[in-house]
Formats: structure tokens, sequence, C-alpha cells
């Protein structure tokens, strides 16, 4: 339901202020809560928040960290879309940005900061190194399709700042269409985890052990 | 630098310490070299640290493919008073190619040993610590010699994408 535009500015004012001495009644209540109540499912309301306050990792890999940077200042000034919020931890993150070449020496690193982040995640390959290699196809480098799957290529060597705020406004339009937040089910991924569901269940002997602080408040086995 | 007279007196006096350790010596666009034979690299360069070359600059590798001996290592020294350099150039064949290791009396040697041993796979006997330094672990192959392939990853442009089959599993 959209909120009617064809009052103008001064009587929506009027109504709403009528409406809170209480004097507003019949036909003209129901038309003002008609005008302003938004019904939506619970799964858009968690998009909407998601999508506009992405948490990125502070993560730079080469030179394309360098416009990752930029984007921060007040020229491009991400934190118009909320998306400012880079946090030193993968498990805070919920976006990794490629910024650069990664080498097949640190490919482990980057999966494993990926896999440390928490679900829902996304992942943009920033520059022409993380998309493709770039300049530097040789036997050192290799593409983040390759051991991750990404989300957003930004192309560019390296991108404009625009170029990643386009993209990042890219993601966020994909992150409000798509409900499916899984990784595995976008990309086709199930049956590939590491660990079956069964063998991440709870031991109920460790739940109780002694060094969790129980009801006597317990902090180790010697207290 | 030595002028080409200095470099001539350098290399006689090495010669006399021991006749076969200077193989040719090398004065090019004012960058004086000695060409040495492999076994002969300590005494070589103890005896030019003696003379006050006494900063090891540089060590690294070489891959002269088509020729034989193919792999080189050279030595870069710079006398810090006279601001003087040498270039001390050995090469090895790709069937031995063992050249005594510099490190117990240059400690910089270290690092950059373990790089020509990890690019072009010359071993360094008699170094503490003898491994890859830049590529993994279990990488195969040394990759800066000139007969590795160019290697990198097949990408999937759009107009390849017909020839790259199952490029995604």
């Amino acid at each position: 339901m959209e909120i009617t535009r064809d009052r103008d500015f001064r009587s929506r004012q009027l109504a709403a202020r009528q409406m809170l001495k209480g004097e507003l009644e019949g036909p003209d209540l129901d038309a003002y809560v008609e005008e302003r109540v938004w019904t939506t499912t619970l799964d858009k309301a968690a998009n909407w928040a998601r999508g506009n306050a992405f948490m990125p990792a502070t993560f730079g890999l080469a030179c394309c960290a360098i416009e990752m940077m930029a984007v921060v200042n007040a020229r491009m000034d991400i934190a118009r879309f909320g998306f400012e919020a880079f946090r030193a931890s993968p498990r805070q993150a919920d976006v990794i940005i490629l910024s650069g070449r990664i080498s097949i020496k640190m490919a482990p690193v980057v999966r494993r900061v990926y896999d440390q982040m928490l679900e829902p995640k996304w992942v943009i390959a920033m520059g022409a190194c993380s998309s493709s290699t770039g300049v530097f196809n040789n036997y050192a480098i290799v593409p983040a399709d390759k051991f991750m799957p990404v989300d957003l290529h930004v192309p560019g060597c390296p991108p404009r700042p625009e170029s990643l705020v386009y993209g990042i406004l890219k993601l966020r339009a994909m992150v409000l269409a798509r409900p499916d937040h899984d990784w595995r089910t976008r990309y086709g991924g199930r049956g590939t985890e590491e660990f079956a569901e069964s063998e991440l269940a709870l031991d109920p002997a460790a739940a109780h052990a002694d060094n969790v602080t129980g009801a006597s408040g317990r902090m180790g086995p010697s207290a | 630098m030595p002028d080409a007279t200095g470099l001539e007196l350098l290399a006689q006096e090495l010669r006399d310490r021991d006749a076969d350790s200077v193989l040719d010596t090398e004065h090019f666009r004012g960058q004086a070299a000695v060409h040495i034979a492999p076994g002969a690299v300590r005494e070589v360069l103890e005896q030019l640290r003696a003379k006050g070359f006494g900063f090891l600059a540089s060590v690294h590798g070489l891959d002269y493919f088509p020729e034989e001996p193919r792999l080189g290592v050279q030595y870069e020294l710079l006398d810090m008073r006279e601001v003087d350099r040498i270039t001390v150039k050995l090469r090895v064949s790709l069937d031995d190619p063992t050249v005594p290791s510099v490190t117990p009396a240059w400690p910089t040697a270290n690092h950059q040993e373990r790089e020509v041993f990890d690019m072009f796979g010359v071993i360094f006997d008699g170094h503490p610590d003898l491994r890859r330094i830049l590529m993994p672990e279990d990488y195969e192959g040394h990759p800066q010699r000139r007969d590795f392939p160019m290697g990198g990853e097949a990408i999937l442009f759009t107009h390849n994408e017909p020839h790259l089959p199952g490029w995604w599993q």
C-alpha cells in the first residue's frame, strides 16, 4: 500500500494534529489510518534492514583497497547507504570486499575469513584481479570464483570509488529482491558442508560440563 | 665501480689465492663483474669483504634458458666507504644445481637464498633452513624458470565461454 500524495503537505499536517487531539472520527479517521499504515512481510522488512545496513569486513588485499577506503571518505561517503561500519572481525561482518589480487598462498586465508562470517553473507570481488586475475594472470594468482561464491564483480583496474558505490547499490538491490540469503542455496552448494547437521548437535554432557557456569555459579572445575 | 684495470687487478688477486676460482671478468657499461666457479663462492666473497666490499646488497637467481649451464646466481657487493660496487656471478647446471650457501658468513643472504631456491630451484649447501619462502609449501616446480608454463587460470569471458566446458565444476 502506498502513501497517497494527492493531499498537500499542509493539510496532512493538520490532519495529524487533529488525530493527536482525538478530534478525527469516522471515515476521516479510516482514511487517515489507511494513508499511514504500511503492511509488509517480516522477510521483506528484514531484507530492507539488511540491504540498508551492510557491515563490510575490514579487509584489504592490494591497490583496490585504497579505492575501497576512498569510498568511506567524505566525497563518496558510503555512510549515506548505511555501509560505512567496517567491522574489524569477520564474525560481525556480512560483506567481504575482495579488494585486490589473491595469490594462491592467500586464497586459503581469504576463504577462512569468509567461512568465519555468519550467514547471511555476501562477497564483492572488486577489480580485475580478483575477478579474472587481470594483468597478473600468472602462476601466483587465483581468481576469487575458484574458491568462493562471489555475488558481485566490480570491473576496473582499480575501479573508481563511484564504481564500487554503484556495485554496492547493485548488491543492495539484489538483497532486497532475493529473499534467500544462504549462499549454499544461492549457488547450489547444498551438501558441501564440512560437518553434517547431526555432528553439529550439542553433546548434552558437554552442556553441563564443569567449566560452564551452572546454577551454582561455579566458574571452573577448581572453584 | 672498479674501472677495467682495477677489476683485472682484483681478479688477479683472487686468482693468486685460488687459480681456478675466477673464470672470467666483465666490465660492461661501468658495471664490474667477476665470473667465478660455483664452489669458490665462499672464499671469493670472503676475500672481497677483506678488500672492503662489506655489504651484500643482493643475491638473485637467473635462468639463461637455452644456454648451458642454465641457472645463475649473482651476488651484488657494495663497498660503503668507496661507494664501489662489484657483481659476483656464477653458473650451475640443472643436473647439479648446488652452490655453497653464504648464509653463515652473510646472514642477509638467508631469505634471498631461500627465494632463489623457491623460484629457480638452486640448492644452497649449508643453508640453515632451505625451504620455500614465497610460494606455498606444497607448490610443485620453480616458477621463475623459463621453461615453466606461464600458468594462470583459464579465465571465463563471454567470448571463450563455449570453449571452457565444465569450468564451473
